[in-house]
């Protein structure tokens, strides 16, 4: 699977390294939330940046990668859509509402610190 | 300028029927009183009070130019050469403030002053007058038209560069601190310039690594379904990339129309005006508001 999974402290990070194909996007799906298990994860962080496109599959299932790991005690972090996906995917109307998105890892790893550390909110 | 061009082959528009003989005759007599003709033209022009922006040096120049450009569209039956110059001549008192009106009603004095003199010479024979009229009317008529078609054309694309121009002035993105971009909007937003602001803003975002977007509507005039929706796909697509959005400047009018045609803004951060936006964007980037006297190290974010 072309997905590089990482730890760093509670968190773990997921690189995309090329498009997904369906299957192996429900692998990584099933693989993050067997990990946040193991490895007691407080966050995980998922690059797009390699990816064109987003089509509704990923979307959806970037969707329930968050959802699944939420109700596994960890928060979910997506970074790196490209402005061009991010136009199409408004245009399709594909929505990201249960996933939190950062500008990069760096900005992910910022936010899951203040979201761990109990602040709940943005900027609070 | 080619006043001599009457022997050169040119493309020919279909010529009325008419007698060369009679047409080489008009001409003649066209060129030969050129000076008193003209002369009448630029009295007609002045009386009628018709391009008061140009000096009357200037108005004299151009009056010969086109005199001569005049008598050998006649000949020719061609108007390319003073479509040429036409437009040339557009290009260069569009700036100056004539208006169309005035074009065109300088090429129909000049028509008026030819044909007057044309009545003036052949009074005594109607049945000649009539044909030298059927000779020289349609073209005259072409000519006025060419003249003016060629104006408003010049004036179109001035009009189309300077839209260009606008287009390209209007959707400044400025970075205000580190990682807090402001996009004020002015003027009308159409689709295409919607789609364009939004590739702008995101790869702004990309480029500066923003993390707040104030986008200020305040010089937006009025809004519709369409702009809404533009506005949300923004917001949206700028939380993709990792960046909170917030409206300013909604106007008490665009509130009340965004209501009344339902656009669903639930997702939209708003704030009534600039000021209140950016102190709201310093609050979510962690500036806090620090008082007089207050040590720096507690204001840092």
């Amino acid at each position: 699977m072309s997905v590089a999974i990482l730890r760093e402290r509670d968190y773990l990070i997921a690189s995309i390294q090329s498009d997904l194909t369906d299957a192996e996007v429900l692998e990584l799906r099933d693989t993050l939330s067997e990990r946040v298990g193991r490895y007691r994860a407080r966050g995980i962080v998922v690059d797009v940046t390699a990816l064109d496109v987003i089509d509704s599959f990923v979307a959806r299932s970037l969707g329930s990668i968050a959802v699944t790991a939420r109700l596994r005690g960890a928060e979910t972090v997506i970074v790196g859509i490209q402005p061009d996906v991010a136009i199409a995917m408004v245009q399709f109307d594909l929505d990201l509402e249960p996933l939190r998105t950062a500008l990069d890892l760096d900005e992910a790893l910022t936010l899951l610190d203040r979201r761990t550390q109990g602040d709940g909110e943005d900027g609070g | 300028m080619d006043f001599e061009n009457s022997g050169v082959a040119q493309p020919r528009l279909p010529a009325p029927a008419i007698e060369t003989s009679l047409l080489h005759e008009l001409i003649a007599y066209l060129r030969e009183n050129r000076t008193n003709l003209r002369e009448q033209w630029v009295r007609r022009i002045t009386d009628t009070r018709l391009l008061r922006v140009m000096t009357p040096e200037e108005i004299f120049s151009e009056v010969t130019a086109v005199y001569e450009n005049y008598v050998d569209a006649l000949e020719t039956g061609s108007v390319e050469t003073l479509q040429a110059y036409a437009r040339d001549l557009s290009e260069r008192i569009i700036p100056r403030g004539v208006e169309t009106h005035e074009v065109l009603g300088i090429v129909l004095l000049l028509r008026d002053v030819l044909a007057r003199a044309l009545f003036v010479k052949y009074q005594h024979d109607t049945d000649l007058l009539t044909r030298i009229l059927d000779a020289y009317e349609p073209a005259a008529n072409r000519i006025a038209v060419t003249v003016g078609v060629s104006f408003v054309e010049e004036r179109e694309r001035v009009i189309r560069e300077q839209q260009e121009a606008i287009r390209e002035l209007s959707t400044p993105v400025l970075q205000v601190r580190e990682r807090l971009l402001i996009l004020p909007i002015i003027g009308v937003l159409d689709s295409p310039r919607a789609r364009q602001l939004t590739e702008q803003l995101l790869s702004a975002i990309q480029s500066n690594r923003a993390k707040v977007v104030v986008i200020d509507i305040t010089g937006v005039a009025t809004i519709d379904v369409t702009v809404a929706n533009h506005l949300v796909q923004a917001v949206e697509a700028s939380r993709l990339m990792g960046a909170s959005a917030i409206i300013t400047g909604l106007s008490s009018k665009i509130a009340q129309t965004l209501v009344d045609l339902g656009v669903d803004l639930s997702m939209m951060k708003t704030v009534g005006d600039l000021q209140g936006g950016l102190e709201e964007a310093e609050r979510v980037l962690g500036y806090r508001p620090m008082a007089k006297g207050a040590s720096a190290s507690e204001a840092a974010g």
